[in-house]
């Protein structure tokens, strides 16, 4: 298991040494959702969510389709308010800051909180290197081309992929499957170091086994990322997840271990919901 | 007995037959589209034959070193084409070298700036440029763009004069006035084919971007423009068409001399507004011919134009979708 010091060896610019050891303090969580509410024109899609993640978990997010629960993970890296109407109101407070405070650029906070799709979306144009390295680049802290290989090699072994690509780096990544599509976007976000994950139905556009390769991924990240992933797959959040949130019609409903959700929900609707009575 | 569509075929349906008479629909149809299609065809071909015959006395007397002869001298019956072609491709490369970057900008800034209520009024003005009559920007050109380009080609003259394309006497009826004209002529066309071509990028391409911790910036460039390349490259090309076939607007303010020099400052001329000026006034059958083989080496030069293009768009996505 790689350890915080592992991850300070390996870091090699300031910000990272800052990120990986300001990373968990206590049971207080990363990230601290207080009443939020996100708007899509006069449409209240989330209304007052409050919850806490833990820093290196699972947390699922489950519910039936249109219940908010995407909205909910775009609010957590302000990805939101780049939709078309997308507005949002209360805070959510990463190490204790809020990422929505007048001084934050949400540029920096999309740097620490990354983001994987539900369409694997690789760009086309560039190699399975360049995509890899799209987010390094972006920050300009990797001149010497020796760094950029090392950390793209390492992003591509952390994402499972490096043995299945190694000999085709230049090779565009739209020339891959479905599923190492999904896992070369997993690399590319891994490769900005950012300390928390956010996957949007990761599984949704593939197939079984792509499926639970991207599971055993999530397994080996959590021990060094915090993960917050969506899914409409309950199998899916009881298999990976430590923590599971169920949202209703824009609605937190219920919020617990894994385990307890499943087996004595205290909501009604959560047992209506995960023993299949509706969604 | 039930009927169960996982085990069974369908059920035969009765007193019904399948598909005979919409076939034969479907066959008139297609057969009709086929025969538009042979049209379009028939009517380049034609138009090219016609061509060639029309310029055969032209083409056997003066053979390949029409493409290369200066001349133009009525009576003494010697043409040649260099200087209308050079005047062609100049005012054509001053219009796009003008035209794309304000153009593409300006996609940019309605695709992906621009607040929703001002993207309608700014797509229509833009379009609305495009409707207006040649002549009437040729006009335009001589009152309006002649006069304001003068000072313009001093100043430059006077700065620059040391690189030939900006030394000689300033006129306003120029090369570089007629190319001007032409940006104005073929923004709007590449500016609607860029936007259409930046829309179609989908939303997913510039979220994953700025996802990666990407300012807006850095979303257009890195991932938006590259997702769409070859669509602005066709837009190019579709500027660049308009701007070598046009006519009126250039014979308007270039000036009308057949002349080769390297200045941009200079008066000249283009194939069409060569061919324009003149045709009326042919008398003689060589003369015509001539003028009739201008108009082939115009279609050569946009053919030849179109299929660099299209080869170059081609090996952009190949690459793209390479396995």
């Amino acid at each position: 298991m790689a350890t915080v010091s592992d991850r300070v060896r390996n870091a090699t610019t300031k910000q990272d040494i800052r990120e990986v050891t300001t990373h968990f303090e206590g049971d207080k969580g990363i990230l601290e959702v207080q009443t939020l509410n996100a708007w899509y024109g006069k449409t209240l899609a989330i209304k007052d969510i409050s919850m806490s993640i833990r820093s290196r978990t699972i947390t699922a997010i489950i519910g039936p389709s249109g219940c908010g629960k995407s909205t909910f993970i775009r609010c957590l890296n302000r990805m939101h308010e780049v939709s078309h109407g997308g507005r949002v109101s209360g805070s959510v407070l990463l190490d204790g800051k809020d990422i929505y405070a007048r001084d934050v650029d949400p540029v920096t906070i999309r740097q620490r909180i990354g983001m994987v799709f539900q369409k694997p979306s690789p760009f086309p144009t560039m190699s399975i290197f360049d995509n890899v390295a799209a987010g390094l680049r972006l920050t300009r802290l990797w001149s010497r081309r020796g760094d950029l290989q090392e950390v793209v090699e390492r992003s591509l072994r952390q994402a499972a992929l490096w043995d299945e690509v190694k000999d085709k780096l230049n090779q565009s990544g739209a020339s891959l499957s479905g599923g190492q599509q999904q896992r070369l976007c997993i690399a590319r976000a891994l490769a900005v170091a950012p300390e928390i994950i956010l996957l949007d139905e990761p599984c949704s556009a593939l197939d079984p086994a792509a499926t639970l390769k991207i599971e055993d991924l999530m397994r080996n990240l959590a021990q060094e990322y915090t993960i917050v992933i969506v899914t409409h797959n309950m199998q899916q959040a009881a298999r990976v997840s430590e923590w599971t949130a169920f949202f209703l019609l824009g609605e937190m409903i219920e919020y617990g271990k894994t385990v307890d959700i499943f087996s004595r929900p205290k909501d009604k609707r959560t047992e209506d919901y995960i023993t299949g009575r509706f969604g | 007995m039930e009927y169960d569509a996982a085990t069974m075929s369908p059920p035969p349906v009765k007193g019904r037959t399948f598909g005979r008479r919409r076939r034969f629909g479907d066959r008139i149809f297609s057969n009709l589209t086929l025969i538009f299609a042979l049209v379009i065809v028939a009517i380049l071909l034609g138009l090219v034959i016609v061509l060639n015959i029309e310029a055969a006395p032209s083409i056997s007397k003066f053979g390949i070193s029409f493409l290369g002869s200066s001349s133009w001298d009525v009576p003494k019956e010697s043409f040649g084409a260099l200087p209308a072609i050079y005047g062609t491709l100049l005012t054509s490369a001053i219009g796009v070298l003008i035209a794309v970057p304000i153009s593409l900008g300006a996609a940019i800034f309605l695709v992906e700036m621009a607040p929703s209520w001002l993207r309608g009024p700014c797509s229509f003005l833009i379009e609305m440029l495009a409707a207006i009559p040649s002549v009437i920007i040729g006009l335009w050109g001589i009152y309006v763009l002649a006069p304001f380009m003068t000072p313009i080609e001093r100043w430059l003259g006077g700065h620059l004069g040391f690189i030939p394309i900006f030394h000689g006497q300033v006129f306003g009826f120029s090369f570089l006035t007629a190319g001007v004209i032409l940006t104005l002529m073929i923004i709007p066309i590449i500016t609607a084919v860029s936007r259409d071509a930046i829309k179609a990028v989908p939303d997913h391409q510039r979220e994953a971007m700025l996802a990666l911790g990407a300012t807006r910036w850095e979303t257009i460039r890195r991932a938006v423009l590259p997702y769409c390349r070859s669509g602005l490259i066709g837009a190019t090309i579709l500027g660049l068409g308009r701007a070598l076939g046009e006519t009126m607007a250039v014979t308007m303010v270039i000036g009308n001399a057949y002349k080769l020099t390297p200045s941009l400052f200079s008066t000249g001329t283009t194939i069409s507004s060569k061919i324009a000026n003149e045709f009326g006034e042919a008398s003689s059958g060589l003369f015509i011919a001539s003028l009739v083989e201008l108009a082939l080496v115009l279609f050569g030069v946009t053919l030849l134009i179109n299929v660099v293009a299209r080869l170059l768009v081609w090996r952009l996505t190949a690459v793209k979708e390479a396995s």
